[in-house]
């Protein structure tokens, strides 16, 4: 253990200080790292374990069951492509084998260059928009395979006049 | 008491009890996976123990559906006989079901309830989930092809330990269940104590047989020897039929002598030899200011916990080896040496109630000058499969003796290792006659006798001295007193700790206590085989003449002639190791 500097030490103990009354805190824990790093690798879950007491196979086993949470970091960029019921039969398949084509990761793996993430998400709640996909928050409406070379494109671009 | 009807029959029956409880007391087994009933499981997911009941929505499960007033409960009806079959068939559906290559064939719970409920026809034929199998570590063994997620591994590594090393993964159809990353039990801080083994229905969790390492001793042509610990002899029994609590230490001498062992040997001499020395230690440490409280260090579970959990604290752990790796040393150096031959070629068996063992005689602290101490260790449920595979009847047999050269003696005290309290005990009987020069009345320290996990404590007034005593089974308990050291609470002079709930008696190696395979046993079997075993042990140690360590003949005869006196340098080379503080999740390559 301890790869982890004394900051990150102090901050995920300090978001399980958060919730010492909670009966049943480890969600909401998992929830604010997740949220704050963007993924739980084990070393951090031996800390919320020491915190909490539960202990790392069940936590292990709280992250691994909820898609929400990572063992791995994410992309600067997380594509989540809706596959609720709306949105399959409007075609989020072939979207979503389209961006795994195209940047060459399966659904859930992140690309080389950390960029991008590619996520299967389940009702987005945007059925009227089918198929939704959804890159940081900004919802792509009514996509088709043919348009996801564009949307990539863009953030590659930006990326670039970044650097 | 409440009024209930199980197929149209009237009863009376106690509030509170679940409708499987309930059935029971009114004469009736319902078919489920609840052999092993303490509420270790993921309550009432398996759906084995169906049963239809007035006013229920659909069928219910037993095991967690209370009884109430005025219950109509029908365990035969056509439903409820294919919905319990239905439910094995699903379980099935899922399962290796190589059962002739399976470990746990004849002792498997799944395959009892197939038989009970008539699944036999793969109804649910299709997909399975991909295989986690882990055979790294040397005590224990994963085979998910076998697991039917009824959890009770979990349960029990968190009741015993407080550790809850393994848990579920991920969901769904690939849920699994092993240690965090799917890890081996050798890359996480499992202690490989085997409690997980023995609540385990099936053959998902087993320990490491070695009982081919052994066969190919006997090919090779070495001198092999074999050593029994205490509290393998208070259970061999119930694997050949004995009422549990049986002591069956002649016939069992017969039938290891029937598998071919050159020497038939006691741990127990160890064990006496554990005593002078753990004791000459712990008088050294009263007297000259050394580190205490002073730990007993018998048990490889406890140790491999410590290690991974309390390494600032290693300096209160005894530095004597456990008793079968003395006496291993000692078969390798003194026994070797008055028979003329190469250590090399000697091959030492344990038998032991226990699967860390298997872990602890590959410690590279307990070789001496590069040779193992023990080159086997098999657990008592697999002296019993060798027993069976060469066609003796156990129940047959005469009652022998051990082999009496140079280690046959041995002690009450040593007997009584087995069980939580009998270390202790044993170290006193010396302790006292050191301090006071003259044996103790009665000689017993009933005080310290229990046979429950939990924590006991006496002080003891050897004329005028005060020794204030603690003991503790399972890591649950033993944290207790570890976290008083740690903060310098703690008031006692003396601590012993044992792996497993219960002491060696009920260690991860010890026969499976299984009310569906136990007929002739009491319904409160699973409350008092713990109880039935230690007394089997107690009662070795009364009839012995000899029930002081420092009184036995052979040992003296060891000192005099070999090692000297208790403590010596000689005695340091071959009876005493070191321990090394262990990271838990330490890093692993990738994959």
């Amino acid at each position: 253990m301890c790869k982890l500097n004394e900051a990150a030490v102090n901050k995920i103990t300090e978001i399980c200080d958060r919730y010492t009354n909670e009966n049943t805190p480890l969600m909401m824990i998992l929830s604010d790292i997740q949220n704050e790093y963007g993924y739980i690798p084990l070393e951090v879950q031996e800390i919320v374990s020491e915190k909490t007491g539960i202990s790392v196979a069940e936590i292990y086993g709280v992250v691994t069951f909820y898609s929400f949470f990572s063992l791995t970091p994410k992309g600067k960029y997380v594509i989540g492509c809706c596959l609720g019921t709306a949105c399959y039969v409007k075609g989020a398949q072939q979207v979503i084998d389209k961006f795994a084509e195209i940047l060459e990761i399966k659904p859930g793996g992140t690309t080389k260059d950390g960029l991008f993430t590619l996520d299967a998400l389940r009702c987005i709640g945007a059925c009227g928009i089918a198929p939704a996909v959804s890159i940081n928050g900004k919802v792509y409406p009514k996509m088709t395979p043919a348009m996801v070379q564009d949307v990539i494109d863009q953030y590659k671009k930006e990326e670039e006049g970044q650097a | 008491m409440v009024n209930i009807k199980i197929e149209g029959i009237s009863y009376q029956v106690e509030e509170g009890l679940t409708i499987l409880e309930a059935a029971k007391a009114c004469g009736y087994e319902i078919p489920s996976l609840c052999a092993f009933n303490h509420g270790e499981c993921n309550q009432g997911s398996c759906r084995v123990c169906l049963v239809e009941v007035t006013g229920a929505r659909g069928l219910v499960a037993s095991c967690v559906y209370p009884v109430a007033e005025g219950m109509e409960i029908k365990i035969s009806t056509p439903a409820a006989v294919e919905a319990r079959r239905a439910s094995v068939e699903l379980l099935l559906s899922n399962h290796n079901k190589n059962c002739q290559q399976c470990d746990k064939n004849g002792q498997c719970e799944l395959l009892n309830v197939a038989y009970l409920t008539g699944a036999r026809d793969d109804m649910f034929k299709g997909s399975m989930s991909e295989p986690h199998i882990d055979r790294i570590a040397p005590g224990l063994v994963r085979d998910t092809t076998k697991c039917i997620l009824c959890g009770r591994c979990i349960e029990r590594c968190k009741n015993a330990h407080g550790l809850g090393i393994l848990g579920f993964e991920n969901r769904g159809f690939e849920t699994f269940v092993a240690p965090a990353e799917d890890r081996s039990f050798a890359d996480s801080p499992c202690i490989q104590c085997g409690q997980c083994v023995n609540v385990c229905p099936t053959g998902a969790l087993m320990e490491n047989s070695e009982i081919t390492k052994i066969d190919e001793a006997f090919k090779s042509g070495k001198h092999v020897i074999v050593q029994a610990a205490p509290a393998v002899r208070a259970a061999l029994g119930e694997e050949f039929g004995y009422p549990i609590g049986t002591p069956v230490t002649g016939k069992m001498i017969a039938a290891l002598r029937r598998l071919g062992f050159e020497r038939v040997y006691d741990v127990n001499f160890g064990a006496d030899l554990t005593i002078m020395e753990e004791g000459t230690e712990l008088l050294g440490r009263l007297t000259n200011g050394g580190v205490l409280p002073m730990i007993t260090s018998c048990s490889p579970g406890w140790i491999n916990y410590a290690e991974y959990n309390y390494g600032d604290l290693l300096p209160h752990l005894s530095s004597c080896k456990s008793p079968h790796q003395m006496q291993g040393a000692v078969i390798k150096s003194y026994w070797a040496e008055q028979n003329g031959i190469d250590p090399k070629d000697v091959f030492v068996v344990s038998v032991m109630p226990c699967v860390a063992k298997k872990f602890e005689k590959e410690r590279e602290q307990e070789k001496v000058n590069g040779i193992a101490d023990v080159d086997a260790v098999i657990t008592t449920r697999e002296l019993a499969r060798m027993i069976k595979r060469s066609g003796i009847l156990f129940n047959k047999l005469p009652d022998e003796e051990w082999d009496q050269d140079i280690m046959g003696d041995y002690t009450g005290a040593g007997v009584i290792f087995g069980v939580t309290g009998g270390v202790m005990e044993a170290a006193l009987r010396t302790v006292y006659f050191k301090l006071t020069g003259k044996e103790k009345e009665g000689i017993e320290f009933k005080e310290v006798r229990g046979h429950e996990a939990g924590i006991r404590e006496a002080s003891i007034d050897i004329n005028g001295t005060v020794v204030n005593v603690a003991l503790a089974s399972g890591m649950k308990s033993a944290k207790v007193l570890l976290d008083e050291i740690k903060e310098g609470k703690s008031k006692y002079h003396f601590i012993e700790i044992m792996g497993c709930p219960g002491g060696c008696i009920n260690g991860g190696g010890q026969p499976y206590v299984r009310s569906c395979f136990l007929p002739n046993e009491d319904d409160d079997i699973l409350d008092t085989y713990k109880e039935k075993r230690a007394n089997a042990l107690y009662s070795e140690d009364e009839r012995q003449v000899i029930r002081q360590s420092h009184n036995n003949p052979q040992i003296k005869e060891l000192y005099d002639k070999f090692l000297g006196e208790p403590n010596s340098h000689k005695a340091h080379e071959l009876l005493h190791t070191s321990y090394a503080a262990r990271e838990g999740f330490n890093p692993v390559d990738e994959k």
